[in-house]
């Protein structure tokens, strides 16, 4: 394990170094069904990658297919720039951390994370020093003589996650590892892992489908649906820039309002013609789109009636703490939802609105 | 509820445990304390009734006895590593198919271990003698003289393990489908190749499973009796058959007792050096607990593992190595495949023998006739025996799943103490050598007037039949969803009505799966059957035993077709039935 942290963004986006894994045209099939299209991916060393989508969208299989625990049907595989595709899986040193933790019931705590050190022949004072660290940073040392089954949950994810830095694997993949905890304890053990990540310099490559997990861990989201890749890139520009409805629809929560692309620079909807954005992708005059737009860039005051904006009805109204959800209908039936910090003047169910944006928050897709 | 009982407002909390009293009570009163009594009974001068330990002195002095007894250890022993060590490549094999083709394939499994020992040995009898398969293949080879097959230690030995394989296997397969596959990856992705982590992960985790196979087919093969006198030679005399011809030729009960008391002596030190490693209760399949960490026993277990997992681990890469990277990946499926078929095949190899022509048995039959089957339908003497196995068995089916379903019952709805108890109560009749539970019986028996009776052997087979019904019961009981029932109460229905419209539909495949193998178990026993139904009360399987020590006849191999034909039939309906896990296609 490097010493010092690595300055991790400044790697990534640099794209200087060579890849730590390289991906190539590497596809699933089972019979006639595609698990995986072709796809090619590559992550940087140090770098810490969220595989997102919902179940079924691939994301599963392309992990086990890095970590060798299925063989591709087509595409090859590059780990530190060597061909490993056809690797066996106990060769690949990899780290896995399985989604149930997959701990060993018959061995202890300390025989778990001793395993994958004995199975390298490393020499016995090694072995202690290396085992004591790896509980050591997890802060499990005082557990180390329990059996899996004598833990709770995370401090079996912490033991699964020690097993795996022990051996200071080139590439660590994490299979959906916190869905089992609840969610006070999966957003602590979020920070864990996150500083984990930031002290070893590891390279992690987290599959999950929860979308705020996410985006709360990752340096780059890698989105896939249907098999394939949706969208990549850092959380922040996935926010702000999804590339298609579905990439809008899955991250974050959006109104989607659509309609057809009128004369003017504006979208024809059965609510009126609203502005598009000014950096729009240029669409030909007539063609089907949407615009997308975030719940916190809408704002809502009460209508007057000589007003010509967008207007809806409050219909609904959640309040979430530090904020109060409004569900929005405009007169085509389409629903809007809008946040409102609870310092505003109230509104209340049944209140005619009228609905405003900057036209530049607004994403233009074709829908 | 009428009384004053419902009438006051807190009423008792009524402890279910009390459901398994009636069963507990019948086999306390049939099998316990005859075994005691039998103990006793060892213990005293054949002529007077006084306290005397002759009976035993004569056991380990007369160098027949001491050779007896020593005959049946080893060959216990033996049968016992050659089951485990043959047995658990095949479980290995069974658990890791997918759950689809691992059903159909048990089934092939099953069936065999659903076959009485004595239609398997009668197969091997007829299979590997003078006009059997083996010899009329050296004929047709022109080989001239087929060696001897018959009547040696091996062909004991081969016999037994063939007999006992399936009772190994169905035991060790819980055990192993339970164990997560996704452990042996884990250990791949940490470093181990496939011999590592077999040698260091699967096996230390099915060891509760080999023990308890090795357990139950020990005790099994300890009062074996029919093997040794079918196949074997009088080398291979067993203890099981000494006992018979003391009761039955020498009327030496008190001999007969402290055999049986050996037997009793040798399965209760294994079940208690079994419980000191692993407990009792993971008989059943349930999970044993961990040994303390540091436990003198379980560090010396896990460095085997690991020396195992080095040596082979190094042998599979140097033969790899050898053979260009090639895994022997067919060698398992290949080897499953030539146990089932040994299992399975002397079964089917009856059927063509015994619609011969020829009035005597011959390999391959020189036409098709049905003149035994004839014969076996118009004998009186057949007929009566099987009709009296068929009513012994329905009675036996339904007295011992009233007895097992309350008490199974009462285990998963009750609470307390006793639960243990009551469980190891019900599974004695496992752990006790069946010949030892008959003589026991045919003491009690014979002073209570019902030696040679029907109702006798019913009783006898109520006691053998118990364990299976109430595994099979407590099984189906534990994985039903009791919420349904409170749902079923708040949609209005009372307790009757909840037993009727939800609990006894859903349970269903138990009862069923019960009423089958009860009556399964009492159709093909000759145990008891043998002590108890004297001369005069002739069960099927009794009735065989009687044909098969006098003469190997073609009646005999048409009605072992129709044991065979019956126990499939029988077996397959009780697998239909079987509740799926993952629920019934619509």
């Amino acid at each position: 394990m490097s010493a010092e942290p690595r300055a991790v963004g400044a790697a990534v986006m640099g794209r200087e170094s060579p890849s730590k894994l390289s991906v190539r045209g590497i596809a699933k099939r089972y019979g006639a069904a595609d698990a995986l299209l072709p796809m090619d991916l590559d992550v940087w060393p140090g770098e810490f990658l969220t595989v997102l989508g919902p179940s079924g969208s691939g994301k599963t299989t392309l992990l086990q297919l890095v970590a060798g625990l299925i063989e591709p049907s087509a595409g090859s595989l590059f780990i530190d720039g060597e061909d490993r595709t056809h690797t066996p899986v106990h060769q690949r040193g990899i780290g896995v951390v399985f989604q149930n933790y997959a701990l060993f019931p018959h061995l202890t705590v300390r025989e778990n994370v001793l395993f994958p050190l004995q199975m390298r022949r490393v020499p016995a004072p090694e072995l202690k020093r290396r085992a004591a660290e790896a509980l050591g940073m997890v802060g499990l040392g005082a557990l180390e003589d329990r059996f899996p089954r004598e833990l709770s949950g995370g401090q079996q994810q912490r033991v699964a996650l020690a097993r795996c830095l022990v051996y200071q694997p080139a590439l660590i993949l994490m299979d959906e590892p916190l869905g089992a905890l609840d969610r006070k304890l999966r957003e602590a053990m979020q920070m864990e892992i996150k500083r984990l990540h930031r002290e070893t310099g590891a390279t992690i490559i987290f599959v999950t489908h929860d979308q705020e997990e996410a985006l709360a861990l990752s340096d780059r989201i890698l989105l896939m649906n249907h098999g394939r890749i949706e969208q990549i890139g850092t959380p922040q520009h996935i926010y702000e820039h999804p590339a298609s409805l579905f990439a809008a629809d899955f991250i974050g929560l959006s109104n989607v309002i659509q309609g057809r692309i009128g004369a003017g620079g504006v979208l024809e909807t059965p609510d009126g013609a609203l502005p598009l954005p000014p950096e729009a992708p240029r669409l030909s005059s007539g063609a089907t789109a949407a615009l997308v737009v975030r719940p916190e860039h809408v704002s809502l005051r009460p209508a007057t009636p000589e007003c010509a904006a967008l207007r809806g009805r409050i219909v609904e109204s959640v309040y979430a703490g530090s904020e109060f959800r409004l569900l929005v209908t405009l007169g085509s039936g389409t629903t809007i939802v809008a946040r409102r910090s609870p310092g505003q003047a109230p509104l209340a169910i049944g209140d005619e609105v009228v609905l405003d944006w900057d036209a530049a928050q607004g994403r233009l897709l074709p829908a | 509820m009428a009384g004053p009982a419902s009438a006051v407002p807190a009423r008792r909390r009524w402890n279910a445990l009390w459901l398994a009293l009636p069963g507990a009570l019948f086999l306390l009163l049939l099998l316990v304390l005859p075994s005691l009594q039998l103990l006793s009974v060892s213990l005293t001068d054949s002529e007077t009734g006084e306290f005397s330990l002759a009976a035993y002195e004569r056991a380990f002095g007369a160098r027949v006895y001491a050779r007896i007894i020593g005959n049946t250890f080893a060959i216990a022993a033996q049968t016992t590593g050659l089951c485990l060590l043959l047995g658990y490549p095949l479980a290995y094999w069974l658990a890791g198919l997918p759950a689809r083709r691992q059903r159909a394939a048990t089934l092939l499994v099953l069936l065999p271990f659903w076959t009485s020992a004595l239609v398997k040995n009668f197969a091997w009898l007829v299979l590997l003698g003078r006009t059997g398969i083996v010899a009329g293949a050296f004929q047709a080879l022109g080989l001239g003289q087929p060696p001897d097959l018959l009547f040696n230690r091996p062909v004991v030995l081969f016999a037994m393990v063939h007999s006992l394989l399936p009772l190994a296997v169905v035991s060790m397969l819980p055990v192993m489908t339970g164990i997560d596959r996704g452990l042996l990856q884990a250990a791949g992705t940490l470093g181990a190749p496939r011999a590592a982590a077999f040698w260091r992960i699967h096996l230390p985790l099915s060891m509760p499973g080999v023990a308890s196979a090795g357990l139950l087919v020990f005790i099994a093969s300890l009062g074996y009796f029919i093997t040794p006198a079918l196949l074997g030679s009088p080398q291979e005399t067993m203890m099981g058959q000494a006992i018979i011809t003391q009761v039955q030729q020498m009327d030496n009960l008190v001999f007969a007792a402290a055999l049986s008391a050996l037997l009793i002596g040798a399965a209760l030190l294994s079940c208690l050096l079994y419980d000191r490693v692993f407990g009792l209760s993971s008989v059943s399949g349930g999970a044993a607990a961990p040994r303390a960490a540091g436990s003198p026993l379980r560090r010396a277990g896990l460095g085997l593992a690991a020396s195992l997992a080095t040596l082979f681990g190094g042998l599979s890469e140097g033969l790899a190595r050898l053979l260009g990277g090639h895994r022997f990946g067919w060698l398992l499926p290949a080897y499953a495949w030539a146990i089932v078929a040994v299992l399975v095949l002397p079964l089917l190899a009856m059927v063509p023998m015994a619609f011969t022509s020829a009035s005597f048995l011959s390999f391959p039959p020189p036409g098709f006739g049905l003149r035994w089957f004839a014969e076996y339908f118009a004998s009186p003497v057949w007929m009566s025996a099987t009709l009296r196995s068929f009513g012994i068995g329905l009675a036996t089916a339904v007295v011992t799943t009233a007895l097992a379903a309350l008490a199974a019952f009462g285990l998963a709805r009750g609470a307390g103490r006793l639960s243990r108890p009551v469980f190891l109560m019900f599974m004695t009749p496992m752990i006790v050598p069946s010949i030892v539970v008959a003589v026991a019986l045919f003491q009690l028996f014979a002073r209570v007037g019902l030696v040679a009776t029907d109702a006798g052997i019913m009783l006898g087979h109520t006691v053998h039949a118990m364990p299976i019904a109430f595994v099979i019961l407590l099984a189906t009981l534990k994985t039903h969803d009791w919420r349904l029932d409170q749902a079923a109460a708040t949609l209005g229905a009372d307790r009757r009505r909840t037993l009727l419209r939800v609990t006894l539909p859903l349970m269903r495949g138990g009862l069923v799966g019960a009423l089958i193998f009860a009556f399964l178990s009492s159709f093909e026993e000759l145990t008891v059957a043998l002590f108890i139904g004297g001369g005069l009360r002739t069960t099927l399987p009794k009735q065989m035993w009687d044909d098969v020590i006098l003469q190997v006849s073609p009646v005999l191999v048409a009605a072992s077709v129709v044991v065979v034909v019956l126990v499939t039939a029988l077996f397959l309906l009780a697998e239909f039935l079987r509740p799926a896990r993952r629920g019934r296609a619509a």
